[in-house]
């Protein structure tokens, strides 16, 4: 065990060893390379100005050009290690003379902010819709998703930003000044939804075109509702709709994660779903015009306290897996009413100055006419945030979403020919157990370095998203470096960047060794 | 021994053609070829993609040299990226006075009350009435180049790269694998951000040849992991006692062994190509203007989505028809490379014949 953990150890300390190693190669080849292919006294050629020779001079000094780059990496290199004491130092910029750390600390969330929510939503639609392929192998539902997902990767990001801003937002745009729908479209959303559901489900015969029928019915009806009560102007839930969606993610949750035959189970997210609904109208108090963050987090530790509580409570036996259901309904019933929280704030957005009822931006991270007041409204600023991540959202998730759905595809068919897998079924066990808990778990594990992969290549990918949608994160700043030359910001862009790519792969390592004890660390 | 040989031709006279000759030894190229063949999304691909790389380069013509000594021949299409036709384009006009509209009809005159026309910019110009056709087919041209010549580069370096690092193993190895690192922990876009800014002006074959050599990373691994398990294969230990140099062993014995997996990313490592060059003509690090390339067709006419959409529609069909076309290529040569793919389907198919007889 000692001696295990010890090896572990010396292999962590060779992996970060090798880590600074390769930083090093790939810092000093970008710098030299940036370096050669810039010249930074260049825009003083034509200059007429009379202290020419003291601003050339004077660049000189602060860019410490008079040493020449292979050398001048190192000068560079010492700011960077003085990190390591917290004295961090990359150098200023080329034209504000500011230090790079500044602007790089400001555009850092903005990237974040732009990335996460994407990432999150392609891993989980993809790996959804990856799984549902895999189960219906060769169907018609496998077929087509497989022609998306390798449409989507021929994409390129910048086209299809452009598609929606021209076909998505403008014409919602459009379309909210009068937001009725025509009754055909009702009917031909409808029928398509419904076919998609029941293609998905795998039925046939007469089950199939029941399921088709129900399912394009109450979303017709959904729509004709929605469509009547002009609700996309003036968006709500309601303590009906967060019951409906808290009703039905505990179910769904519970046939996932335990099937509907265990009672208890169903019982404890049942109850957690009660306990959310009851709590809505508290809630809305807590979540006041003046709260902010906090209280959205306040809400989830109570209402997951509450799901503890619950799955604790229910059986004596088989408690963790009671409560792992119990948690997660919590979660997905009390998004519903952030969500909510939201909606109520969007007839008033819509309809301030500063949007001229075009709620959905084609540009842009934020709306820089919101007055003082709605700035400094966490609900208001916040939904002028989700509002301008829309369309960035809806297209890194769409680009990345077809890698997901490939490789927990491919994954999940091997896993699904082991032998253990059949070992599963022999001994009685229904599909859901099978797939759920002998399946899926262990076809995830190779998906990480994929995962680990998109992490790392944050910065790349948001140079061409952020310049399309003009947001002011990392890839601006990378951009700017490079249409002006700017080793330094370039350098601090780069160096974050390849930081994270290296230590994205070696926390896949170790994930991957702890998780999966097949491999083992070598000696 | 005779009765034997009587004996297994009975057998598979017995069950199918085809299957026996397969049995019966086709080269491996040619199983290949076959299974290939057999892949129709594959073969329609194929024939998708030579079809608008003969359009592009035709209809634009050839245009290379210098430009104090240009060598030009003409293409089929009239236009060329250089012929500005104003009056042509304000001819057509739409969506309340913009000009340059698409003059192609293609209901004929009892659906729309207007004949059936190509026009003389039949997908539009663009706002100074350039034909948008010729630039699309020329920006088409060069995205093929470029990703042509990454795709040779990246294809060759690498395979060398990683034959020689899985090969000889130890210090190489480990040499070449942390290169491949370094290479690898730069973003591509970064590198072609640098490259673009030093060599974009220079045309499209310096920037392709630059890209070329900082593509090889992805292909170069997957070769080694191939060598490696192949040169522990006993026909390499057979041709090593048979007296065979290293040289012979690399280029006779493994490497038509690994051919499948240079292939398929290779064919990978071409998709990205043209996705990497339109993002960085896009950014504007990649072709510059006065040249033309997909991206930054895109790029030039951004801030004019509103007005005149079909900018966007044309170049971004022909990046997705050449990508898809690729990737599905791929695929099909994933599963022509593949063995395990040649058990499974005649089994599929005789398990089907065999429970056909039982009824």
């Amino acid at each position: 065990m000692i001696e295990g953990i010890f090896t572990l150890f010396s292999y962590i300390l060779r992996r970060i060893g090798m880590m600074f190693l390769i930083l090093f190669g790939s810092s000093y080849l970008s710098y030299v390379l940036m370096a050669y292919s810039s010249d930074p006294l260049a825009a003083f050629g034509e200059s007429t100005e009379k202290n020419k020779a003291f601003l050339i001079k004077q660049t000189i000094i602060q860019l410490q050009l008079d040493v020449p780059p292979p050398v001048r990496f190192f000068l560079w290199l010492r700011g960077v290690v003085s990190g390591l004491w917290g004295q961090l130092d990359l150098g200023v910029t080329r034209f504000g003379k500011q230090p790079v750390l500044e602007v790089m600390g400001a555009a850092i969330p903005v990237t974040f902010r732009l990335v996460i929510a994407s990432t999150i939503l392609a891993i989980f639609i993809g790996i959804i819709v990856g799984l549902l392929t895999a189960i219906r192998q060769y169907s018609r539902f496998d077929y087509s998703m497989t022609f998306v997902s390798f449409l989507l990767f021929s994409v390129p990001v910048f086209w299809f930003a452009v598609m929606l801003k021209i076909y998505l937002a403008v014409q919602f745009n459009d379309f909210l000044v009068d937001p009725t729908i025509p009754w055909y479209a009702i009917v031909i959303t409808g029928l398509l939804v419904g076919f998609a559901i029941s293609e998905m489900s795998g039925l046939t015969k007469l089950r199939y075109f029941v399921l088709l029928g129900v399912s394009a019915g109450i979303i017709s009806g959904l729509l004709f509702l929605a469509s009547a009560s002009k609700w996309f102007i003036n968006p709500t839930l309601g303590i009906v709709g967060v019951a409906a969606l808290a009703l039905s993610s505990g179910l769904v949750i519970t046939q996932l994660s335990t099937g509907l035959r265990n009672r208890q189970s169903l019982i404890a997210s049942m109850s957690t779903a009660a306990f959310v609904i009851a709590c809505y109208y508290p809630f809305q108090a807590l979540l006041a015009p003046s709260s902010n963050i906090l209280a959205v987090v306040l809400m989830f530790v109570i209402t997951i306290g509450a799901a503890i509580l619950i799955g604790y409570s229910v059986q004596k036996i088989d408690r963790r897996i009671n409560i792992r259901t119990a948690i997660l309904t919590a979660i997905f019933a009390t998004l519903p009413v952030v969500f909510d929280r939201f909606m109520q704030e969007f007839q008033g957005y819509y309809q301030s100055e500063a949007i001229h009822g075009r709620p959905i931006p084609t540009l842009g991270q934020s709306n820089d006419y919101l007055s003082e007041e709605q700035l400094n409204s966490f609900w208001i600023s916040g939904l002028d945030a989700i509002m301008h991540l829309i369309l960035p959202t809806i297209a890194l998730t769409l680009i990345s979403f077809a890698g997901y759905v490939r490789y927990s595809r491919a994954s999940l068919l091997e896993v699904m020919n082991m032998d253990y897998i059949r070992t599963a079924r022999a001994k009685g066990l229904n599909e859901r157990t099978v797939i759920m808990r002998h399946a899926l778990r262990n076809s995830m594990l190779p998906l990480t370095t994929i995962l680990v992969n998109d992490f790392a290549g944050v910065i790349g990918g948001a140079i061409i998203t952020e310049t399309v949608f003009q947001w002011k994160g990392m890839g601006k700043i990378f951009k700017t470096a490079l249409d002006t030359f700017d080793l330094n910001l370039f350098m601090g862009v780069f160096v974050l960047g390849a930081a994270l790519t290296i230590l994205a792969n070696l926390v896949a390592d170790l994930l991957f060794g702890v998780v999966d004890p097949r491999i083992r660390v070598r000696k | 021994m005779a009765r034997m040989k009587s004996r297994k031709s009975m057998n598979t006279g017995s069950t199918n053609g085809v299957e026996s000759v397969q049995v019966e030894g086709l080269s491996q190229s040619k199983i290949i070829r076959t299974k290939f063949f057999r892949h129709r999304v594959a073969v329609t691909a194929l024939v998708i993609l030579i079809f608008v790389i003969l359009l592009s380069f035709t209809s634009s013509g050839i245009h290379l040299g210098t430009d104090t000594n240009p060598i030009h021949i003409q293409g089929w299409w009239p236009l060329y990226i250089t012929d500005i036709d104003p009056d042509g384009a304000l001819a057509s006009i739409c969506n309340g006075g913009i000009s340059g509209c698409p003059t192609m009809d293609l209901l004929p005159s009892f659906i729309d009350g207007s004949p059936m026309q190509l026009g003389a910019h039949p997908i539009g110009s663009d706002d100074i009435g350039v034909d948008w056709w010729a630039l699309v087919t020329r920006g088409a041209e060069q995205s093929l180049t470029v990703m042509v010549i990454v795709g040779v580069l990246g294809i060759t370096i690498g395979t060398t790269i990683g034959a020689v690092a899985g090969f000889f193993g130890g210090i190489v190895d480990a040499v070449l694998m942390r290169l491949t690192d370094i290479f690898l922990v730069t973003p591509t876009l970064i590198l072609g951000a640098i490259i673009g800014q030093k060599f974009g002006n220079l045309g499209v074959v310096p920037l392709a040849v630059m890209l070329g050599f900082f593509a090889w990373m992805g292909l170069a691994r997957f070769v080694r992991t191939e060598f490696l398990t192949l040169r522990e294969r006993e026909f390499v230990d057979a041709a090593r006692v048979a007296g065979s140099s290293n040289r012979r062993i690399i280029f006779k014995h493994i490497l038509p062994n690994a051919i499948g997996i240079i292939i398929v990313s290779g064919t990978l490592l071409l998709s990205g190509a043209i996705l990497i060059e339109t993002a960085l003509s896009f950014l504007g690090f990649g072709v510059k203007a006065p040249d033309v390339s997909l991206g930054l067709l895109i790029s030039q006419n951004q801030a004019s989505f509103l007005v005149a959409p079909w900018l966007f529609w044309w170049p971004g069909a022909f990046i997705i028809v050449i990508a898809l076309c690729i990737n599905f290529i791929g695929d099909g040569l994933r599963d022509a490379f593949d063995p395990r793919q040649l058990r499974t389907i005649p089994k599929v198919k005789k398990s089907g014949r065999a429970r056909k007889s039982l009824v």
